[in-house]
């Protein structure tokens, strides 16, 4: 079994990749992606983490993160829907009519 | 060890193969005979050649690919609509612990305790497939067809998923084997009748099977996904949808229909493949009968009886099951 | 040995799908690539000795979260965007954060975790359906209520904010005189 630190670095690497994503796309749907990628990270290194403990808690974690993921998934997309109704553009830089 | 579970994967791919080919005569056949035709009875003795012709036709047939459809989905579309189908029959076992040749070897690949939500996993991955043959095709008919595909399928994964708690609430455990074994005297169909129906529902609507093939519904989508699929692409949509149907026929049978329990079978251990290959066959039986004989129902009317009637049943068994277990088993 | 060529054949496909999810200009390209990563991930938990969560992580990411993902990126048809840099030089600063972090990390687990031990082996009953359904209905019951009732009030959110204010026209031909 390789050593917890592997897991952990992967999740490192898999959330810098996110924030990258996050920080360099435009398309509101690919940044919401990479947010998911970021909540996968996460729960790589919980489940790690509750292997080297031997604790169901991190995995009682990872259980919730993907639950309350899913409500925000819906909500999201949904937003994203509605805004494209209006702007007829998912471009996070066009969604600046709240700018005074 | 490994080479063991290698042989026994090697072995469910070819008979999956094979059963889809000749899934498709026992169809045409049995949908003849209620029709008041023969069927096709050419090929062979019987017929029994027929699928090997088909095969040959659709090899030979020409392969299109429309000019503005995405290349690379539109060929791996059919590719990963097959996969899941033929994954999901990992976790079906097909009888006990036999006597090989001296040595004790178990009639099923894997005994995993979280089986039944592997079946419900790979079901959900399924949905990629069909949604992208639909996308990539660049055509409108096509685009509707896959988008109502994934809608449907989606939507019948939750009372599939819900049919699935009765038999796990009965056998207390996750792993087919467990609930194969667990109905050894009664089998389930008689304390879950609600479930098991809205199982069958849900599976037929799950593999896009009449009366739920809206997907495929000539008269308004021409044919759905697959509209601009020929040759042998096509026939891998086919495949996956017959594997499918056999698929759900041996979990319906291990889940509801006591598996590969039956007379004498703790005394002959070989006879416990037998009795799961007669139960799906019945179940396919059953299948092709409803296809003869029930319309296509109006995609509207599908989703609401998704939803708003099968859904709540699914939720109300639980529950019934859920507190009838207590207050018995204690 | 097998356990580590298998977690390095892993990490490297959840790697190299991470990297073409953020780099693929097509949308739709990009859900199928994280499908992929949540797909070996799960792969990576059922090595971990978590196969419920695997199972839930294939089923509810990759069956449920993905599949509405790609619904609405074909409904809006937002495959392709334009990407231009608005920020001048936020690409850069971008790059040089995300290395930056990673080193840091590296250094901090290095750090922390010491000699390279292996993971212990579980008991063979750790994590399985039963341990987690009774942890969860034991310990983690009030969390447990409080999601479901986010996930109804999620529900309820979608259903309003897609529904159309458009009272709804209808089809059976006879208002329709235009």
């Amino acid at each position: 079994m390789a050593p917890l630190y592997y897991y952990v670095g992967l999740s490192v690497i898999m959330f810098v990749i996110g924030i990258l994503g996050m920080l360099l796309r435009r398309n509101a749907i690919v940044i919401f992606m990479s947010l998911e990628l970021m909540f996968n990270a996460a729960n790589l290194a919980f489940i790690a983490f509750s292997r080297h403990y031997q604790s169901l808690n991190g995995q009682m974690f990872v259980f919730f993160v993907m639950a309350v993921a899913a409500a925000e998934v819906a909500v999201g997309l949904a937003l994203m829907v509605a805004i494209f109704r209006t702007r007829r553009s998912i471009d996070v830089d066009q969604i600046s009519s709240m700018k005074g | 060890m490994i080479l063991e579970w290698i042989l026994k994967s090697v072995f469910i791919l070819l008979f999956m193969t094979a059963g889809f080919a000749y899934v498709t005569l026992f169809e045409r056949r049995v949908l003849a005979r209620m029709q008041v035709r023969i069927g096709p009875n050419r090929a062979g003795p019987g017929g029994i050649l027929q699928p090997v012709a088909d095969g040959v036709k659709l090899i030979f047939k020409e392969e299109l690919i429309p000019a503005d459809a995405n290349k690379l989905i539109f060929v791996l579309a059919p590719i990963i609509t097959v996969i899941p189908a033929l994954v999901i029959t990992a976790v079906i076992p097909w009888g006990g612990v036999v006597n090989f040749f001296g040595r004790p070897v178990a009639l099923y690949l894997s005994d995993v305790n979280v089986g039944v939500l592997f079946i419900l996993a790979v079901t959900s991955i399924s949905v990629y497939g069909i949604t992208l043959a639909g996308w990539s095709s660049n055509n409108k008919y096509a685009l509707l067809g896959g988008l109502r595909a994934t809608a449907q399928m989606i939507s019948y994964e939750l009372s599939l998923g819900m049919s699935f708690v009765g038999p796990i609430l009965l056998a207390g455990s996750m792993s087919m084997l467990d609930i194969v074994n667990s109905q050894a005297h009664m089998w389930n169909i008689v304390y879950q009748p609600l479930g098991f129906l809205i199982y069958t529902f849900a599976g037929l609507a799950e593999v896009n099977r009449a009366p739920f093939d809206m997907p495929e519904a000539e008269q308004e989508l021409t044919a759905g996904y697959h509209v601009e699929y020929s040759s042998m692409k096509f026939a891998l949509f086919f495949m996956a949808e017959y594997i499918k149907v056999i698929a759900i026929s041996m979990i319906g049978s291990s889940l509801f229909l006591g598996g590969f329990h039956g007379p004498f079978v703790d005394q002959f251990p070989w006879l416990g493949p037998i009795y799961l290959l007669a139960k799906t066959v019945l179940s396919l039986f059953v299948i092709v009968w409803i296809r003869a004989t029930l319309p296509r129902i109006r995609y509207d009317r599908l989703m609401a009886l998704g939803w708003k009637i099968m859904f709540p049943l699914a939720l109300l068994n639980v529950l019934v099951t859920a507190v009838v277990i207590i207050l018995v088993g204690g | 040995m097998a356990n580590y060529l298998m977690f390095f054949v892993f990490a490297v496909v959840v790697v190299g799908s991470a990297l073409g999810m953020v780099l693929s200009r097509n949308a739709i390209y990009s859900a199928l690539f994280l499908v992929l990563n949540f797909a070996v991930v799960a792969l990576l938990y059922v090595q971990l000795g978590a196969p419920f969560i695997a199972m839930a992580q294939v089923t509810v990411y990759a069956g449920a979260i993905m599949v509405l993902f790609l619904f609405v990126i074909m409904l809006l048809g937002a495959e392709q965007l334009s990407e231009e840099e608005p920020l001048p030089g936020q690409r850069v600063a971008a790059l040089l954060l995300g290395t930056g972090f990673i080193i840091a990390a590296t250094i901090l687990i290095v750090v922390q975790a010491g000699p390279a031990t292996p993971l212990p082996a579980p008991e063979a009953t750790f994590a399985s359906p039963m341990d987690v359904g009774t942890t969860l209905f034991t310990r983690y019951t009030l969390p447990f209520e409080v999601v479901s009732a986010i996930l109804l009030v999620a529900m309820i959110g979608a259903i309003v904010l897609t529904r159309s204010d458009r009272p709804r026209q209808s089809i059976t031909g006879a208002e329709r005189k235009d």
